[in-house]
C-alpha cells in the first residue's frame, strides 16, 4: 500500500505553465499520476498540456475536485501559493520550489497549524507511490512497489538509496522527500508515526544530514514507539561546522546539529545506522 | 551572508539600538581623523568576519589620536589569526574606530530561528561577554527564551520578562526593553537569520549599548534586499567560492585531495563521507544543481582543477531523468578544453548509461568508469595517492 499519495490522488499543478512545472506535469503524467489540471494567475480558461488551468486554487477546487497540489511558484510568491492551497482546503500540499526565505516559511508554518492542510517541502523533490502515483520530480522509473518506506532530506541522495533498495528487488510503499530547508511542513516524526501505522510498509528507510535536531526527535519517537526496523543514513559526517552544505537547512551550528550526534541518538532508538551511504540497500534487506 | 560588526550596528542603531557612536576606517588618515572626531579614548576593532577577534590582536585601545594612528599602522593590513579564522586568519582591511563606554553589567542577547517551533527565539543572558554555545553547555539555566509570535513581534511584556529575568535594575529596564523590541524588529525587516548582541551593556551612567553585534543574513530573501546585498564583502570569503557562486555552484574548499562534483546537495555530502570512508579525504563540496548541465560541468571542472591540491576528481552524478550520454558529452568536452590531466573517476546513473560510458572510455582520456558509489570511492581514493 501507500501513504499520502496513491490512485486516488487528484493533483492540481500550481505554476502550471512554467518550464520545469511543464516538463515534471509531463513526467508524473506519463507515470500514471491524475493531473486535474493547474493554477496560473491570468491564464484561466486557458488549457496547458490538454488540462484546464484556472486563476486561483479556489476555482481550480470547484472545477476538479482536487485533493492535491503540487507547488513549482518562483520562490518570492511561492509562500502565498501554500496558502493559497490551504485556503482552498486541499489536504496536501507539496511545495518543490527552492530558495524561500525563512521567515515567509515561519509564516506560512503557523498559517498551516490552523488549517487541516499537510505541507511536504519546501525545497524537496516530493513523493511517490511506486506504481500508482508521482507528485515529485523523481525519476519513476528506479522506484518499485514495495512494503519500505522511505522518507529523505535529500533529493538525489533519496534516488540514490531507492536505486539501491529497487536493484536488490525490495520495492518502496511510498518515498517521501521531506525537503532541505530549516522549516518544513512534514517533519521526520510525522512520516515515520505515517509509515509505523500503514499496515502495508514493513520497513523504514530514514536517511537524515547535518543541521537541526529532526533525527534526534525521530529517534526519541522512533524509541517509544516503533517496532518495526529502521535502517538510518546520516549525510554530512565530514561537514565543516559553521558551513551551509547546499540546503538551507544543512549546517552545523554553535556545536549542535552534527552528524556524530543525529548517529548515536539514533542508534541509541535502536535504528540500524550505515556508516556509508553505499551499504543502505543491504542493510534493508538485511531485516526484512 | 555574513556582515560586518559595523555594518551591523549601522542597522541596529537605524532599529533603535543603541550603539555606541563609531566610525569605520580604511587607512590610517582614516583612523586618525575618526579617533580626532569621537576624541578621548577609543576603541580599534579589526573588522573579520570572524569572532575572538580580541584573543589576536584586533581589539586595542587608544588613548588618543597619536596612539589610534599606531594602532592602526599595525592592524590595518595584519593577518589576523582567531580561534574562529583557521591557521590561514584573515587580512584585515577595515577597522572600526569607536567611542569607549565604562561598562557596568555585560548581557547577552540573541536571536536565533527555532526549527521544531518554526519560529525565532529571543534569546537573553546575563551570562554577557561569553559565548552563547559555553553559556548553553555550562549554565542553561542563565538563558532565558521567549518565541517571537510572526505577526506579532517580540510583545513589551516578553521584553519585559527577558529584561527583569536577567536582572537589569529598574531604572534602566525600560531602555532595555526598548533595545529587545528594536533589535527583534531589525531581524524580521531585514530577514536575518542570526542576530547577536553580545555583550549588551549597562553603562556606569545607566545607559544601554550594543557594544558588539553580530547579524547573519538569509540569502533565500536578499532578492528583496537589494540595499543589503551591496554589504558583502568579497575579500572575506574564498576566491574559489566566489567564483562557484557566479555560476550558481554550490562549492565549499576543504583541505583534502580528492576533488568532487556531484549533483544535489545531500548526495555531494554523503559522496564526502564515502571518500573518507574510504581512507580518502574530500577536497570540496560541490553540488551542482539537480539537473548538471554542460555548462555547469564546465564551470565545475574549471573551479576544481585550480585547487592545486586535488590529485584525482570524483564525479558522481544521479540523473535519474537525465541522458548519460549528454553527461558524458559534456564531461569530455570540458575535460578536453581545460586540459584536465588529474585522473577522472565518474560514476553515472541516468537513462543512456551504457552510451554513456562508451564516450568516456572511448574519449581518450584520464577516466575511469565506476559501477556503484562505493566502487568510485575506493578507485578515486586509490588514483588520489
Amino acid at each position: 500500500m501507500s501513504i499520502l499519495v496513491g490512485r486516488e490522488t487528484r493533483l492540481l499543478v500550481q505554476g502550471f505553465t512554467g518550464r520545469e512545472a511543464t516538463f515534471h506535469s509531463e513526467q508524473c503524467l506519463a507515470y500514471g499520476t491524475n493531473i486535474v489540471g493547474g493554477v496560473v494567475p491570468g491564464k484561466g480558461g486557458t488549457m496547458h498540456l490538454g488540462l484546464p488551468v484556472f486563476d486561483t486554487v479556489h476555482e481550480a477546487v470547484c472545477a476538479t475536485g482536487a485533493n492535491a497540489s503540487i507547488v513549482f511558484v518562483p520562490p518570492a510568491f511561492a509562500a502565498d501559493a501554500i496558502m493559497e492551497a490551504a485556503d482552498a482546503g486541499i489536504p496536501l500540499v507539496v511545495a518543490i520550489t527552492e530558495g524561500i526565505p525563512v521567515l515567509d516559511m515561519v509564516k506560512v508554518w503557523h498559517y498551516l497549524q490552523t488549517r487541516k492542510t499537510r505541507l511536504i517541502g519546501p525545497n524537496c523533490p516530493g513523493i511517490i507511490s511506486p506504481g500508482k502515483c508521482k507528485v515529485g520530480i523523481m525519476p519513476g522509473h528506479i522506484h518499485k512497489e514495495g512494503n519500505v518506506g522511505v522518507v529523505s532530506r535529500s533529493g538525489t541522495l533519496t534516488y540514490e538509496a531507492v536505486d539501491q533498495l529497487t536493484r536488490r528487488g525490495i520495492g518502496q510503499s511510498t518515498c517521501i522527500g521531506i525537503g532541505g530547508d530549516p522549516i518544513i511542513g512534514t517533519s521526520f516524526v510525522d512520516a515515520v508515526r505515517l509509515f509505523n501505522e500503514d499496515p502495508d510498509t514493513d520497513a523504514i528507510v530514514l536517511i537524515g544530514e547535518i543541521g537541526g535536531n529532526a533525527e534526534e526527535l525521530a529517534a526519541a519517537y522512533i524509541k517509544d514507539n516503533v517496532k518495526k526496523p529502521v535502517v538510518s543514513f546520516i549525510a554530512g559526517q565530514t561537514a565543516p561546522p559553521g558551513r551551509r552544505m547546499g540546503h538551507a537547512g544543512a549546517i552545523i551550528s554553535g556545536g549542535s546539529g552534527k552528524a556524530s550526534d543525529k548517529i548515536q541518538a539514533l542508534e541509541a532508538a535502536g535504528v540500524i545506522v550505515c556508516a556509508s551511504p553505499a551499504e543502505i540497500g543491504d542493510r534493508v534487506k538485511a531485516v526484512l | 551572508m555574513k556582515i560586518h560588526e559595523y555594518q551591523a550596528k549601522a542597522i541596529l542603531a537605524q532599529y533603535g539600538v543603541p550603539v555606541p557612536r563609531g566610525e569605520v576606517a580604511r587607512s590610517v588618515e582614516e583612523v586618525e581623523r575618526a579617533a580626532k572626531d569621537i576624541g578621548g579614548t577609543v576603541v580599534i576593532k579589526a573588522q573579520i568576519h570572524a569572532g575572538g577577534r580580541g584573543k589576536g590582536g584586533g581589539v586595542k585601545l587608544a588613548k588618543n589620536a597619536n596612539e589610534a594612528v599606531e594602532i592602526a599602522k599595525k592592524m590595518l593590513g595584519m593577518r589576523l589569526i582567531t580561534p574562529q579564522t583557521g591557521p590561514e586568519g584573515r587580512v584585515v582591511q577595515r577597522v572600526l574606530v569607536e567611542q569607549t563606554v565604562p561598562i557596568e553589567r555585560e548581557f547577552y542577547l540573541g536571536i536565533v530561528l527555532d526549527r521544531a517551533q518554526g519560529k525565532p527565539v529571543f534569546m537573553a543572558s546575563a551570562a554577557g561577554g561569553m559565548e552563547i554555545e559555553e553559556i548553553a553547555a555550562k549554565n542553561p539555566e542563565l538563558i532565558l527564551k521567549e518565541a517571537i509570535e510572526p505577526g506579532i513581534g517580540l510583545a513589551p511584556f516578553q521584553a519585559r520578562k527577558l529584561a527583569y529575568g536577567i536582572g537589569f535594575p529598574a531604572e534602566s529596564a525600560p531602555a532595555a526593553v526598548k533595545a529587545m523590541i528594536a533589535l527583534a524588529r531589525a531581524y524580521e525587516a531585514i530577514d536575518a537569520s542570526l542576530a547577536e548582541i553580545n555583550p549588551f551593556i549597562l553603562s556606569a551612567d545607566h545607559k544601554v549599548f550594543a557594544l558588539d553585534a553580530k547579524i547573519n543574513l538569509d540569502d533565500n530573501a536578499l532578492f528583496r534586499h537589494k540595499n543589503l546585498i551591496e554589504l558583502r564583502d568579497l575579500h572575506e570569503e574564498d576566491p574559489l567560492e566566489v567564483e562557484a557562486s557566479r555560476f550558481g555552484l554550490n562549492y565549499i574548499k576543504l583541505d583534502g585531495n580528492v576533488g568532487c562534483m556531484v549533483n544535489g546537495a545531500g548526495l555531494a555530502m554523503a559522496t564526502m563521507d564515502i571518500i573518507k570512508h574510504a581512507g580518502g579525504n574530500p577536497a570540496n563540496f560541490l553540488d551542482v544543481g539537480g539537473g548538471a548541465n554542460e555548462e555547469q560541468i564546465r564551470n565545475a571542472f574549471r573551479i576544481l582543477i585550480t585547487d592545486r591540491s586535488v590529485r584525482a576528481v570524483l564525479i558522481n552524478i544521479f540523473g535519474g531523468i537525465l541522458r548519460c550520454d549528454v553527461l558524458a558529452a559534456g564531461v569530455v568536452a570540458a575535460a578536453k578544453e581545460l586540459k584536465v590531466s588529474v585522473p577522472v573517476v565518474v560514476r553515472m546513473e541516468g537513462t543512456n548509461v551504457e552510451m554513456g560510458r562508451k564516450i568516456l572510455t572511448d574519449s581518450g582520456l584520464n577516466f575511469t568508469v565506476a559501477d556503484g558509489m562505493k566502487d568510485a570511492a575506493e578507485k578515486v581514493v586509490r588514483l588520489a595517492q
